[in-house]
Formats: C-alpha cells, sequence, structure tokens
C-alpha cells in the first residue's frame, strides 16, 4: 500500500484517456444524437403537415363533391323543365293538328251534304213529275206541261 | 485455492500485493519480492499491474467508443451504437442537471471517469485466483487485477481532479477571488485564518475522499472476495454469488459516485460567490 510513481502514471493516462474521448468519441456521438433528434422532430413536422394537408385536401373533396352534386340537380331540373316544355310544346301541336283535321271533315262533310242536297233536288223534281204524271195520267201532255214541269222543278 | 504450503495470512498478503517496479536499495533496478521490499523502494517505483490492467482497460474502452464514434449514424442505430448511447445520454443528463456552464471538457470527461472505472471495478468479479494463477504459471509473481484496489490508481485520478478544480476555480475567479472565496467564508473577514483553515481542509477533503472512497470500497470487496476463497472449493459459491450480485451494484455505484462528484466539484469551481 505505497504511494508510488504510479499515481503520477495513472494521472497521466487518465489525461490521455480524456482528452482522447473529448476529442474523438464525445463529438461524433453526440452529433449523431443531436442530428436523430433534429430528424425525428422534422418528422413529426413532417407527418402533422402532412395531416393538416390531408384534411385540407379532404375538406376540398367535400366541397367539390357537394358543388358537383348541386351542379348535378341543376342539370336535372333544367332537363326536367325541359322535358316538360317538349310535351307541352308536343300537346299544343297535338291540339292544333286536330283541331285542323276536324275543320278539314266538317268542311268535307258540308260539302257532301251540299252535294247529296243537290242530288237529291233534282231526284224530287223528277219523283214530282212522276208523281204528278201518274196522278193526271195522259192528260199532260208532256209537250204541252213541260214548261211547268220545268218551271216546278225549278222550285225545288 | 489456499494450497498447504501457504498459511491464510500469507495468501491475503500475496493478494494484496502489488507487482512493484522499481530501484531497491540493494537489489537495484527489480520487481519488488515481497510488499516489504516495494516499500523500501519508496515513490520512485512503479506497480506494474495496476498501470497494465488500468491502461488495457481504457484502451478497450477508447477503442470500442471510438469504433462506435467513428461509424455513429443518425438512422436507425445498431446494437453497439445504441448501448453506447444509452450511456452517452446517461452521463449527459447528469452532467446537464448538474453542471450549468459551457464546458466542452466536463461531460467526456465524466464519460471517460464513470466507464473506465466501471470497468477497472468490473475485474473485481473475475474470480480472485484466475489471472494471479496465470501470472504466477508466466512468471509474474504479483498480480493485482483491479486497478481501483490500488490506492495510487484512484488517487492519481482524483488528484487530475483537484487539478482541475484548481484550474477552473482559478481560470473563472482569478487568482484573487479565488484566494478570496478561500479566505472570506463563511465567516465573513474578521476570521480569516479561521476561515482559511476550514476552506482548505475542505478543498484537500475532496480529492482525498474521491480518491479513499473508491479505493475502500473496491479494496473491500476485494478482500471479502480474497477471504471467500479461503473456503473449500465446493462451499464458496454460497457466498462468492450473492456477494458477487451486490458487487455488480457496488462497482456501478462507485463509478456513478465518482463520476457525479467530479461534476459536482467541477461545477462549485465554476460558481462565483
Amino acid at each position: 500500500m505505497n504511494i508510488n510513481l504510479t499515481i503520477i502514471g495513472q494521472a497521466i493516462a487518465f489525461f490521455i484517456f480524456v482528452v482522447f474521448c473529448m476529442k474523438y468519441v464525445w463529438p461524433p456521438l453526440t452529433s449523431a444524437l443531436a442530428e436523430r433528434k433534429k430528424k425525428i422532430a422534422d418528422g413529426l413536422d413532417a407527418a402533422e403537415r402532412a395531416e393538416r394537408d390531408l384534411k385540407l385536401a379532404q375538406e376540398k373533396a367535400t366541397d367539390n363533391l357537394r358543388e358537383s352534386k348541386e351542379q348535378a340537380a341543376a342539370i336535372i331540373e333544367q332537363a326536367n323543365k325541359r322535358a316538360n316544355q317538349i310535351v307541352d310544346e308536343a300537346k299544343e301541336q297535338a291540339r292544333e293538328e286536330a283541331n285542323r283535321v276536324k275543320a278539314a271533315a266538317e268542311a268535307e262533310i258540308e260539302q257532301e251534304i251540299n252535294q247529296a242536297k243537290e242530288a237529291l233536288r233534282a231526284q224530287v223534281a223528277a219523283l214530282a213529275l212522276a208523281g204528278a204524271e201518274k196522278i193526271l195520267e195522259a192528260s199532260v201532255d208532256e209537250k204541252a206541261h213541260a214548261q211547268l214541269v220545268e218551271k216546278l222543278a225549278a222550285e225545288l | 485455492m489456499a494450497s498447504g504450503t501457504v498459511t491464510s495470512s500469507e495468501y491475503i498478503a500475496h493478494h494484496l500485493t502489488n507487482l512493484t517496479f522499481g530501484n531497491h536499495p540493494v537489489n537495484g533496478l527489480s520487481f519488488a519480492h515481497s510488499a516489504q521490499e516495494a516499500a523500501e523502494m519508496g515513490f520512485w517505483a512503479i506497480n506494474v499491474d495496476t498501470m497494465f490492467w488500468s491502461i488495457a482497460l481504457g484502451l478497450a474502452f477508447v477503442w470500442f467508443f471510438r469504433k462506435v464514434a467513428k461509424s455513429a449514424t443518425s438512422d436507425v442505430p445498431g446494437g453497439a451504437q445504441n448501448f453506447v448511447e444509452t450511456i452517452i445520454e446517461f452521463v449527459d443528463d447528469n452532467v446537464k442537471s448538474i453542471f450549468h456552464y459551457k464546458n466542452a471538457l466536463i461531460a467526456p470527461l465524466a464519460l471517460t471517469i464513470f466507464v473506465w472505472i466501471f470497468l477497472m471495478n468490473t475485474m473485481d468479479l473475475v474470480p480472485v485466483d484466475w489471472i494471479p494463477f496465470l501470472a504466477a504459471e508466466m512468471g509474474i509473481h504479483f498480480m493485482k487485477v483491479v486497478p481501483t484496489t490500488d490506492v495510487n490508481a484512484t488517487m492519481g485520478m482524483a488528484l487530475s481532479v483537484f487539478a482541475l478544480i484548481l484550474y477552473y476555480s482559478i481560470k473563472q475567479k482569478g487568482l484573487g477571488g479565488f484566494l478570496a472565496e478561500l479566505s472570506f467564508q463563511p465567516l465573513g473577514k474578521w476570521l480569516l485564518p479561521f476561515n482559511l483553515f476550514l476552506e482548505v481542509v475542505g478543498l484537500l477533503a475532496k480529492p482525498v475522499s474521491l480518491a479513499l472512497r473508491l479505493f475502500g470500497n473496491m479494496y473491500a470487496g476485494e478482500m471479502i472476495f480474497i477471504l471467500i476463497a479461503l473456503l473449500p472449493f465446493w462451499a464458496q459459491w454460497i457466498l462468492s454469488v450473492p456477494w458477487a450480485i451486490f458487487h455488480i451494484l457496488v462497482i456501478t455505484l462507485q463509478a456513478f459516485i465518482f463520476m457525479v462528484l467530479t461534476i459536482v466539484y467541477l461545477a462549485m469551481a465554476h460558481e462565483d460567490h
């Protein structure tokens, strides 16, 4: 248990190890630790930012979706309106066409009635003449009474 | 391993004697053959075993840490880097919580103290006869493998710390400031001699307590291992295993205490009163 030179030797060794440690061991390790700390902090920041971005994008997507739905609804409404309009127009056209057809038919009927009346009138004249001939029997001279018969026919 | 020809006290004394090389008044430059011869060599002798083991362990420390430091990456760390980083952060946390000044030396100093002393203490867990037996086979008579059971080793470190205390005290406060701190506290300038006595004793007590606390703990622990080794070989484990497990705590704690006290003392040296 003697105090001897070892004390100085140990101090020198101690000094050398401390200096080595200070120059070559401590700085690279602590800088690696600091760098990693920064990386982790950056990573967390980036994650947060990404989360925020995602939220924004989601909001935007929701907005877009809502807008599109509104647009679609408007388009459908417009289309419905247009369809109704077309149907109405068609109905109107159909009604007009029907009226026109009806008018034409009525005119034709009128014409036919007139024709029939004309024909009837001619036939009635002949019938009246024949009836009168039968009543008068031979007494009616065709030649003598032709003027009368014709007058009668014209009256009918 | 006490053989028949060696008495218990001789066995213990043998295990507690360093391998000392020096200039003996009679034998000249030689290895001491006994504790008495080593004492006769006086101050100009060196404990070769202490120096060898402490430097070997110190080199192991700086080699391993340097190897990890060289390949240190801020990406995912490997196993060795993880391990080293744990120690670095542990030391750094302690330094930051105690030492609030800007000084690039303190943290690496604390790391060196902690790991180196821990490694030297850990030699205590190597069964007490293994290395001395191998050394004896190689013709080396004395071999004390735990450097921190040599008061020279602990005192060498404590005195280095003491030199740093003095250096930073003077650097921070100036020589006058440092002397004033020693003279005018704690009782004012009218009791200057008393103050000076008190403060100088307090100052000197720092390295002495630092050295002797570590030395005493490790020496006592080693002593108990040696005593246990005197038991019959089949009974030794009953005591040596619990003691070794307990000693794991002691060696870590002593390394930690040395480190923390060093930081505290250096923080006090930076403090301005």
